[in-house]
C-alpha cells in the first residue's frame, strides 16, 4: 500500500545545491515521510479486516496460539465448508439466496420509485410542492423506532409476520435519500430538451421516459449501490420480522450462527463473516467513483 | 424551470402558468411517495403516539388509556430509562467528536495532489463500508473478547488484559472505538468541503506571514463550518439511533453500560411486548432529536449561505 516515492530527491545529492534544489530535496523527503504516514496509518485502518479474512483460513489452534497473524502459517479452508453448513439443518445457500433477494428486488423498487417521486418534485409543478418536499426532507430525520411499533403491529394482524411484505411494501414509495439525490441531479440537467419535447407536444411522461430517464443512469447507478449495501446489511427490520431461520437474511443468520453461548469454531465464523462482506466489497472497489460521487454532493451517510 | 415556451404572449403565458400548474400530473408521480408516506409513515407516527398513552402489550391483551403513567414511570421509576439515556448521551458525546475529528485530520492529510490518494482514500473508507455489518460486529466482539486479539497482543508484552467487553467501565469504550474507526463518510464530505476551498485565500494568508496553524485556525475552519456543522447534525443523529453494534457485541451488558436508548425500546417493545411504553420512550426520543436538530439548524443560519436557488 505505502509506495514510497522518492523520485525527486536523489538528484540534488553531490553538487553545491541551489535555492531550488532545496526546495526540490524538501520536497522529496516531505513526499516520502507523507506517504510512510499515511501509509502505515491506511494499513492500521485496513489491519482488523485482514485479520478477519487471514484468521478464517487458520486451523483451529492457530487462531489462538497465532492470533496477530493475517497469513495463517497452515491453510486451512475447511473453515469455509464447515461454515457453510450452517445450523439447524439450514446451510448458508439459503441465507445467501434470501439476501441476494432482498437486497436485489428492495433495490429494484427503491431505485425505480425514487426516480419517478424525484422526477415529479424537480420537473412538474403542482400546487403543495414546496411542503410535500420539506415533509420528504424531514423524514429524513425520522427515527425507526417511532415507525417500526404500529407497523409491526398492524403487519402481524394482516398475518405478514415471516413474509416479505413487511420488508418490500414500505419501500414502493421510494427512499427520501435517494429522491433528495436523483432530484438533485435531475436539476443538474438543462431544461432545453424538455422544452423542445413540449413543443412537440410531448406529456411529462413521455419526457420523463423518453428524455430524463436515459440521462439519469450515473445517479441511478450511485442509488442502487447504496440501496443494495444498506439492504444487505439491513439488520433491525428482518430481526423483527423473520423469525423462521429458512428466511434468515445473512446478517441473522451470522447473528444466530455466532451465538457465543452456542458455537465455538471461531473458524468457520471468521470464514462466514468476512464471506459476508464480499458482496459488499466487490460494489465497493466497482463502483467506487459512484460512492465517492453520492457521499460528497449529498452528504448520504455511508 | 420549464415555464418558458418563449412563443406565448406575455397576458397567456401568465394564465397558462396559474393553470398551467400540472397539478394532477405532479401528485402522480410523487404519488408512491405520498401513499407510502401516509401508510407507513405518517399513519404509525401518529398511532405511536397514541400508543405513548396506553399501556398496550400484545402479550398481556391490554391496552388501556393511562394518561401520562407510562412518562411518570419512564422519567421516575424506571432506573434502567435512565441508565440508557446515560449510555447514549456518553456514547454520542465521546463517538461523534471523535468520528469527525478523524475524518477532518484524515481529510486535510488526503487533500493533495500527490500520487495515491485514491488508494489511501479507498483505504480509510472502507471500513465504513462494512462498518453497520453484523460481520464487523461479531470481528469486534472477539477482538476485544477475552482471550481476543487486543488481549493477545498484550500478552505478548506482558500485560495481563481485562476482560473488556465484561467490565462496566470498558465495555461502552469498545462501542466508541468502533465507531471512531468508521469515519469515512464525513471524511469525503469534508475532502469534497476542502477542495472547495478558494486557493487564493491561502495565497494572499501567505503573502501576509500566515504559518499552517493560522491558516487552519482562520482560513479552514472558518470556510468549513457548513459542512462540520452538517456534519455534526447527521452524526448525532445516527449516533443517537445506534442499535445494531451494542446489540451484537455487548447485548447491552454489563450492568446496562451500554444499553442504549435504541436497544433499550427494541427490548421493551419485542421482548417483553411493552409496545405502549415503548412507543412512549420512541416519542421521547423524536422530540430530543427534532429539538436538538432545530437547535442546529437554527444556529446553522449565521454560517451557512445556501444558493438561492431552492426548489420551485
Amino acid at each position: 500500500m505505502a509506495t514510497i516515492k522518492s523520485s525527486d530527491s536523489v538528484i540534488s545529492k553531490s553538487r553545491m545545491t541551489t535555492p531550488k534544489e532545496v526546495w526540490y530535496k524538501r520536497k522529496g523527503v516531505q513526499t516520502v515521510l507523507y506517504h510512510l504516514f499515511v501509509g502505515l496509518a491506511a494499513i492500521l485502518m485496513l489491519y482488523p479486516l485482514f485479520w478477519l479474512f487471514g484468521s478464517s483460513f487458520k486451523p483451529p489452534d492457530e487462531i489462538w496460539t497465532n492470533q496477530t497473524a493475517i497469513i495463517p502459517n497452515e491453510f486451512y479452508p475447511d473453515n469455509y465448508p464447515n461454515g457453510w453448513a450452517g445450523f439447524g439443518g439450514i446451510n448458508f445457500e439459503v441465507f445467501y439466496k434470501n439476501s441476494f433477494f432482498y437486497a436485489i428486488v428492495g433495490t429494484l423498487i427503491n431505485v425505480t420509485a425514487s426516480c419517478i417521486v424525484a422526477y415529479g418534485f424537480a420537473r412538474v409543478k403542482f400546487a403543495g410542492k414546496r411542503i410535500w418536499f420539506s415533509i420528504m426532507l424531514l423524514t429524513l430525520m425520522l427515527p425507526a423506532q417511532v415507525q417500526i411499533i404500529p407497523q409491526y403491529i398492524v403487519f402481524t394482524q394482516l398475518g405478514w409476520l415471516n413474509t416479505w411484505l413487511p420488508l418490500l411494501l414500505p419501500r414502493f414509495g421510494g427512499q427520501a435519500f435517494f429522491i433528495f439525490m436523483i432530484i438533485q441531479f435531475i436539476r443538474s440537467i438543462p431544461t432545453d430538451l424538455d422544452e423542445a419535447a413540449m413543443i412537440d407536444g410531448a406529456s411529462k411522461v413521455g419526457i420523463f421516459y423518453r428524455i430524463i430517464m436515459p440521462q439519469l443512469a450515473p445517479a441511478i447507478v450511485t442509488a442502487s449501490i447504496f440501496s443494495f449495501y444498506w439492504t444487505w446489511d439491513e439488520f433491525l427490520i428482518p430481526l423483527i420480522y423473520l423469525n423462521k431461520p429458512d428466511l434468515y437474511t445473512v446478517s441473522l443468520a451470522l447473528r444466530t450462527f455466532s451465538d457465543p453461548s452456542g458455537q465455538t469454531d471461531w473458524g468457520a465464523i471468521f470464514a462466514m463473516s468476512g464471506l459476508s462482506l464480499v458482496p459488499v466489497f466487490i460494489i465497493f472497489v466497482t463502483f467506487q467513483r459512484y460512492l465517492v460521487e453520492g457521499i460528497s454532493t449529498t452528504g448520504l451517510k455511508g | 424551470m420549464a415555464e418558458s415556451v418563449i412563443t406565448l404572449p406575455k397576458t397567456k403565458r401568465k394564465k397558462s402558468s396559474k393553470f398551467g400548474q400540472h397539478n394532477l400530473v405532479g401528485y402522480l408521480f410523487i404519488s408512491p411517495w405520498l401513499i407510502t408516506f401516509f401508510l407507513f409513515t405518517f399513519i404509525p407516527l401518529f398511532v405511536s403516539l397514541i400508543l405513548a398513552f396506553t399501556d398496550f402489550n400484545v402479550l398481556a391483551n391490554s391496552g388501556d388509556f393511562i394518561g401520562l403513567d407510562n412518562f411518570n414511570r419512564m422519567f421516575n421509576e424506571d432506573r434502567r430509562y435512565w441508565k440508557s439515556v446515560y449510555a447514549t448521551v456518553k456514547y454520542v458525546v465521546f463517538a461523534v467528536p471523535l468520528r469527525l475529528i478523524f475524518a477532518l485530520a484524515v481529510a486535510m492529510l488526503l487533500n493533495t495532489t500527490r500520487r495515491g490518494i485514491g488508494i489511501y482514500r479507498a483505504a480509510f473508507y472502507a471500513p465504513s463500508i462494512v462498518g453497520g455489518s453484523i460481520a464487523v460486529a461479531v470481528m469486534w466482539r472477539e477482538i476485544f473478547g477475552n482471550e481476543g486479539l487486543v488481549n493477545f497482543v498484550l500478552g505478548l508484552v506482558g500485560i495481563v488484559g481485562p476482560n473488556w467487553l465484561g467490565r462496566p467501565e470498558t465495555a461502552i469504550w469498545t462501542l466508541i472505538i468502533l465507531a471512531a474507526w468508521q469515519f469515512g463518510s464525513p471524511m469525503l464530505i469534508f475532502l469534497a468541503g476542502l477542495k472547495n476551498i478558494p486557493k487564493a485565500l491561502y495565497e494572499s494568508a501567505e503573502i501576509d506571514g500566515a504559518n499552517g496553524w493560522n491558516k487552519f485556525r482562520h482560513i479552514t475552519i472558518p470556510m468549513l463550518t457548513p459542512i462540520i456543522f452538517f456534519n455534526l447534525i447527521m452524526q448525532m443523529i445516527s449516533g443517537f439511533m445506534v442499535f445494531t453494534q451494542a446489540f451484537i457485541i455487548t447485548g447491552g451488558r454489563p450492568l446496562d453500560t451500554t444499553l442504549f436508548y435504541a436497544l433499550y425500546i427494541y427490548r421493551r417493545a419485542f421482548e417483553n411486548f411493552e409496545m405502549g411504553y415503548a412507543s412512549a420512550m420512541a416519542w421521547v426520543m423524536l422530540l430530543v432529536i427534532a429539538i436538538l436538530t432545530a437547535v442546529v439548524f437554527r444556529s446553522s443560519s449565521y454560517w451557512v449561505h445556501y444558493e438561492a436557488d431552492e426548489g420551485n
